[in-house]
């Protein structure tokens, strides 16, 4: 599997807030061909388990997990105008392999009209996102890359 | 800043020509369509230094497709809305325009299972892996290292417009101000140009912006209310990520 991964900084358009450039590519990177390159991630850092929730098992300082050992963390119970959230994230190797409601709004009804849908954006989403592998993102206006990298270093600091 | 487009390309039998074409293409579109630059067609059309027929065949696409949609959208995509001086401000339409031309010359390239985004604005081809779809987040319209939703794709394009989007501060053309009510409002289906035009209507609309994205062919939208919560068309949902 060859991956080519190609960046180019252009459309100088509408800016209010900020003085327009040249629209000239500052940057273009291509055919950098990287074997085997799947994970959009990377690897992970190992999470630290306890920093906003409760470790039911918590690793000693500094060491890794043992391999195979599952650690639970639960999140916080969360109250919303939509009911309480409660989220427990499952690790194993120092990877989050799932992640768990264990309490959720009961407020999946259809809305509105019969062709619209709606429920509550919940607080953990990133991880599930991070542990489901992106491959890139709408809406934001940086690139991917540095979606992912601001992203990897939020998981870094372990949300509860 | 300009906008970034970054190219994620899994085929390796692509030539580096096709690649470089496509790049090219965009600075070409730029230079033409750019509304920061003084001297780009489309300045100087907004200007009066130009008339419509001296402009070249794209701005006359351009400028004929972003009428069609004004109509469509009963005023709410508005090229002339944007700008207190009267200018052209097309870029609500060209930047998806440009990226899907762009992805046409991967195609004939031969590039059958690419990634392309630009700006947030993206078009996914083929997949990743043989068998895996590609995976679009969607941006959480406060939080710019979080998610609000997942999506499953293959040959699909996907807009996300918002109010924290980079010089975007998208307006109600009958009011003039920034819609109340909502975040970000993203649409997907099979061609950007439209997509993006699309997202930029309905989150001028407000809340309204759903039903109207509903009641249009091929394409599907999810809003993030003020409330954060997604709200959905029921094509919508053949899109989002199970797991």
């Amino acid at each position: 599997m060859a991956t080519v991964l190609g960046l180019v900084l252009l459309f100088s358009f509408k800016t209010p807030d900020a003085p327009p450039d040249s629209g000239l590519p500052l940057a273009v990177a291509n055919g950098t061909p990287t074997p085997g390159a799947t994970s959009p991630f990377g690897p992970r850092a190992s999470s630290r388990p306890g920093a906003t929730g409760r470790a039911s098992s918590p690793p000693a300082p500094g060491t890794q997990p043992p391999s195979g050992g599952d650690q639970q963390v639960d999140g916080n119970v969360v109250s919303t105008q939509f009911g309480d959230i409660q989220v427990r994230l499952v690790e194993s190797a120092g990877k989050i392999v799932d992640i768990q409601a264990l309490q959720l709004p009961n407020d999946r009804r259809r809305s509105r009209e019969i062709s619209l849908f709606s429920e509550p954006i919940l607080h953990d989403e990133a991880l599930q996102a991070q542990s489901a592998q992106i491959d890139t993102v709408s809406g934001a206006t940086y690139t991917s890359r540095a979606y992912r990298a601001s992203l990897q270093s939020a998981l870094d600091r372990v949300q509860g | 800043m300009g906008t970034a487009i970054s190219l994620d390309l899994r085929d390796r039998a692509v030539s580096p020509a096709a690649v470089a074409a496509m790049f090219d293409h965009l600075r070409n579109v730029d230079a033409r369509f750019s509304t920061y630059r003084e001297d780009s067609e489309i300045s100087r059309l907004g200007r009066g230094e130009m008339s419509l027929h001296s402009c070249s065949p794209d701005v006359r696409e351009v400028l004929e497709r972003c009428e069609a949609l004004r109509e469509l959208s009963r005023g709410y995509f508005d090229i002339r809305a944007h700008r207190s001086d009267g200018g052209l401000d097309p870029s609500g339409f060209v930047k998806g325009w440009a990226v899907e031309a762009a992805a046409g010359i991967l195609d004939t390239g031969g590039a059958r299972n690419y990634c392309l985004n630009a700006g947030g604005d993206v078009i996914t081809r083929g997949e990743p892996e043989p068998g895996r779809p590609w995976r679009v987040g969607i941006r959480h319209p406060e939080l710019p290292d979080k998610l609000a939703t997942v999506l499953e794709t293959r040959d699909l394009a996907v807009a996300t417009s918002g109010a924290y989007e980079r010089g975007a501060h998208i307006i109600d053309p009958h009011t003039g101000r920034e819609p109340d009510g909502l975040l970000s409002f993203t649409v997907v289906g099979p061609k950007l140009s439209v997509a993006d035009a699309y997202a930029t209507a309905a989150y001028a609309m407000g809340r309204d912006g759903i039903n109207w994205i509903a009641g249009l062919a091929g394409y599907a939208g999810c809003m993030i209310t003020t409330e954060r919560r997604r709200v959905w068309t029921e094509e919508f949902a053949r899109y989002a990520a199970t797991s």
